[in-house]
Formats: structure tokens, sequence, C-alpha cells
């Protein structure tokens, strides 16, 4: 199809160079102390995410629960701690299984050209026939509640945003002079690849990779959110959102916290490249 | 690709993505009902004659009548043959046939999409615009922090947000359902402010490069009024990255209108293709899923279709 089939799931901001500046500052801050909290929380807290004391049920927060308890007594802040580290490995290995072979194959497409090219150029446009979500939710729906399906729905869509991307940069980097007298020279193609094409497609590659990561772990809490995803009593963010929406009067304070600490992942995410600013 | 018309090759190659897209779904939904646990003939044989009145002769003649003793790939093909005569089935949970269901639902979510379209296009354009005429300052810096923020959230958590604000605490507007048109702003509004988020710097960004450009100067020079230039100049050449970036925006709308109807508890095909996942009513799933598919296909045409119109030079490719 045309080269501006739209994919959603990153949008626009992928092929701007990444720049210093306090936004990605701070976003990098954010994000290895968000990193932080999920590798060391739940063991510093220890107290076990889905464990329920129904007498304390709905609690303000104290001493003993930082954050306060859900409807079932369940600690807040062991369930937020857990259920960040369910998304942020969920989308740090999408982001590896997409990415890798997304790069890879680009690479490959551009090297070979010819029907390579043209077999795999078909088939990432066949995955952007359907909007990235819709085919989440239907590999989601062939095995109801399971964390791998998920993970391969989402690992599938996303890769094809750096095969399109390293493919068309690929393209035109390798058709430069000074890629030619390399190969003149007699250089390998791991030189070529290194020392040519990696330092050009390397900050657009970490661009996706952050919106990437981001997306994955929006569509995980969506998901979770309308019962389609990761099963309750799993502490997942979306999945807390649903069971604390019908609490809202009694107390706000609980369904506004996870849905906090997804919008504050993403947001570290988006800045952590840079956001969407452009120019 | 083609050397044809390039009219003709959008229309080609969109036909093309359509027929992609009814074959994901329908293989995606076959595997659906074979990963069903239990035996099939039994579950169709229970929904046809009831529970009580269903034994193995009956879960017998529907397993011959439908070919269910064949090899999965003769079921397979035969699957996709009905899907190509456009065939869709009955809904597994309410007998009534798909068809009529999604007739009903396709109202009420170009409802929602219009609404949403509409309220993104009267936040970003005016917004883009302002900011747009003075780069870096105040007001692009403000809007740009704003936009940052407002694409983090997620719509279903915008939507939460925004029913909680509105609805629960200032009673002002319905939570869900739709019951009459102001059950329609806080559905579309989630919707709507989430394109804008992306648009507006979309708009922002082409109003610079069109007040930068060369030949806005040069049609200055040549005598032409600001209003003149803006009219015949700038207002093409800086909606063609716009209309393009609708075209991005459709696979977020569609993906939006599937949360947000099931957020909102609003009666059309993103809430119906949920609740069918659900409740493993895979007819309705197909059903469902493909006309979101084959809409968001015919979206695209349209984009391509008004990119050529605008851009000449796209034309006469």
């Amino acid at each position: 199809m045309t080269d501006q089939s739209p994919t959603a799931l990153t949008a626009t901001v992928a092929h701007s160079r990444i720049k210093p500046g306090y936004p990605r500052i701070i976003g990098l801050l954010l994000l290895a102390l968000l990193i932080f909290c999920a590798l060391i929380g739940p063991d510093l807290i220890g107290v076990d995410p889905v464990k329920q004391q129904l007498l304390e049920a709905r609690q303000s927060p104290s001493a003993e629960h930082l954050l306060g308890t859900d409807h079932l007594g369940r600690d807040m802040a062991a369930r937020l701690l857990s259920g960040s580290q369910l998304s942020l490995s969920l989308a740090f290995l999408s982001v590896l299984t997409a990415g890798l072979p997304g790069t890879a194959l680009g690479v490959l497409a551009a090297w070979r050209g010819g029907w390579t090219d043209r077999l795999l150029t078909n088939i990432s446009d066949a995955i952007l026939a359907l909007p990235g979500l819709l085919l989440v939710l239907m590999l989601a729906a062939i095995s109801p509640g399971s964390w791998w399906a998920l993970y391969v729905g989402i690992s599938l869509t996303l890769w094809v945003e750096y095969f399109r991307y390293t493919r068309q940069r690929a393209r035109i980097v390798l058709a430069e002079p000074a890629v030619e007298a390399s190969r003149l020279l007699g250089f390998s193609p791991r030189l070529i690849i290194l020392r040519h094409l990696a330092p050009e497609i390397g900050p657009g590659l970490l661009t996706i990779a952050a919106f990437g990561a981001a997306t994955a772990m929006t569509a995980v809490a969506a998901l979770g959110f309308i019962s389609v995803g990761v099963r309750p009593p799993t502490a997942e963010w979306g999945v807390m959102m649903a069971e604390l929406l019908p609490y809202w009067r009694e107390a706000p304070f609980l369904i506004l916290q996870p849905v906090f600490c997804l919008v504050l992942t993403v947001l570290a995410l988006h800045l952590s490249v840079g956001g969407m600013q452009r120019k | 690709m083609t050397s044809a018309h390039p009219l003709f090759s959008a229309f080609l190659q969109r036909g093309l993505q359509a027929l992609i897209v009814a074959v994901i779904v329908g293989v995606v939904s076959f595997t659906m009902m074979q990963a069903l646990p239990g035996d099939a003939a039994y579950r169709i044989a229970a929904g046809r004659y009831g529970y009580d009145m269903m034994d193995a002769a009956a879960a017998e003649t529907v397993r011959n009548e439908l070919g269910l003793n064949q090899h999965w790939s003769i079921q397979l093909i035969s699957w996709l043959s009905a899907l190509a005569q456009f065939d869709l089935g009955r809904s597994l949970v309410y007998g009534t046939p798909v068809v009529d269901e999604i007739a009903t639902q396709l109202g009420y979510s170009l409802l929602l999409a219009g609404g949403a379209v509409l309220i993104s296009i009267i936040i970003a354009v005016p917004v883009g615009v302002v900011a747009g005429l003075k780069p870096g300052g105040a007001i692009d810096r403000l809007t740009l922090g704003v936009s940052i923020l407002l694409r983090a959230i997620p719509s279903f958590a915008l939507g939460v947000v925004l029913v909680l604000v509105f609805a629960v605490q200032m009673r002002l507007l319905p939570v869900a359902g739709f019951r009459g048109l102001e059950h329609l702003i806080l559905p579309s509004l989630t919707l709507g402010l989430g394109l804008a988020a992306v648009s507006n710097r979309v708009v922002r960004d082409s109003v610079v490069e069109a007040l930068g450009s060369e030949w806005r100067l040069f049609s200055r020079t040549k005598g032409l009024s600001a209003r003149r230039t803006a009219t015949r100049h700038i207002l093409r050449n800086a909606s063609l990255p716009v209309v393009t970036y609708v075209g991005v925006q459709m696979a977020y709308l569609i993906e939006g209108v599937v949360i947000v109807e099931a957020v909102f508890a609003w009666p059309g095909i993103g809430h119906a293709l949920v609740h069918a996942i659900f409740n493993r009513d895979i007819a309705m799933v197909q059903g469902t899923a493909l006309t979101l598919g084959l809409i968001y296909v015919l979206l695209n045409l349209f984009i391509d279709v008004a990119c050529r119109l605008i851009d000449p030079r796209m034309r006469s490719q």
C-alpha cells in the first residue's frame, strides 16, 4: 500500500530527531524512578497484592497501608507496584520482540531488495490493514485472559513500525557514496551496518521504542479495563480502574491512583524521547 | 505499483486492503471457534433446540449438516466462502442475524465518531493556527505542554476522569448509555480531545511551514494581498499535511470508538464487539470486527482521494 499507510499505535513523531532539553531529562529521571520502584517496591512493601482483608476494606492511607486499601481490603500500594511490574515488563518485552526482528528485517529488505523486499513489505502492509488495537483485541479473544495472547498481539502489531522506518532510512543510507566506497574497499556488511547505518537510525528507533512501550502499556490497561484483557484478581492498572470505578463516591482517591500511575508512566516515556516537539 | 490512473490505483490498493482485512478477520474468528472448549456440535445443537431437547442424535445431525466432522482445512474454506458471500450468520447469543444487529449499531458508532471529529476540529484548528502564528511564543509553548499531557492520558482514563468531573461531581451530563443527544457529549468529547491533542500540533506545524515558505514571500512580493495569499496559497498548502494526518488518526478513531463505547456503554459496533468477545459470540465478533475494518479501509480511501484533490502534483504522478 502507500507509504503513508497509517498506524495509530505510534503516530507521527517517529521521524524526528531526539533533542536534549529539560523535558527529556525530566522524562528520563521519572522513568528511572518508576522502573526502580517497580523493581524493588514489591519486596520493600512485602504485602501480597491479592490478599483480601474484608474488614479493612476502603481505608484511607495510613502507616500500615501507605495508599489505603481497595474494596476488598487489598493493599493499594502493593497492587499498584505489582501492576507497574506487569505493565513495564510487558512493555519492555514487547519492545524487544518487536524491535529486534523489525529492525533486522528492515535492514534485510533494504539490503537485498528484490523479492525479499516485496515479500516483507507486503506482510507489513497486511498487518497495517487493520487498526492495531483491533488486531490485539481479536488475538486476545482467541485465548481470553491470557498474558501471552496480549504479548504476542502487541508485538505483532508493533514490529511493523520498526521495519518500515529502518527499511526507509536504510535504503537511503545504503545508496550513499560513502557506503559504496566502504563496499569497494572490501569492508564487511557488519561494519557497514554498524558504522554507516546504526548512527543514522539509532535515535529514530529509540523514539519508536519509547512510543511503542507507551502504546503497549496503554493497550494492556485498556483491554483490562473493558474486561477482555488480563483477568482479576491480577493487579493490573486497567483491571484496578474497572474494579474501583463503582466506589468513586466513597473513595475517589482510589480510582484515581491507577489512572495517575498509568498517565505518569506514559508521560515519562513520551518525554524521555523529547515529547512531540518537532521544530 | 501500477502505472494506471492514480485514482484507479488508489482504489485497487484499498480494495486489496479490504480483502486482507476480511481474510484476517475470518481466519481469526475461525480459530476462535476452534479454540472454544467442548464439542462445537453439542454447543450449536443446544443453542438451536434448547438444553433440554438436545441429545447425541441432534448433535450428530448438526455435525453432518454443518460439516463439523470434516478436516479443519475444509471447514476453514467453507467458513471463508460463507464470508465471501456476505453471510455473517446469526448471533450465537441473541439468535438474530448479525447483519441486522450491525445495521442498528452502525448508526450509533458513526454518530459518535462524527461528534468526535467535529469536536476535534473545533478545538484543533483555532488552537493550532494561533500557536503557529507565533512559534516559540507563550501560547505555542502552553498548547505544546497541554498536548503532551493530554496525549499521555489513554482514552478510557480520560473518559473516566470526564465522567467523574462532569457527570458525577457536577451532575451536568448523563454518565452512560444513550437516551438523547446529551448522552453524546461526554463520549465524543473524550474521543475528540484525544484526537485534538495531536492534530492541533499538526495544524500548528503546517501553519509555521506555510508562513516561512518562499512561495508565500513571493506571492506577497508580486503584490497579492495578505488575505488573497492566505486563501489562494496558504490554505491549500497547509491543509495537505493535515488531511494526510487525518488518515493516521482514523486508526486512533476506530480504536477509540471500541474503547470509548465500551466505557460509556454506547450502543455502537465497538461496544458490541467487546461484548461479543466477552460472551464468546463468535458470529458477532466476526461481523463487528469486519465492519470496523472495512470502515477503516473506506476512510483511508477517502483520504487518498482528498489528498489528490488538494495536491495537483499527486494527480499527475
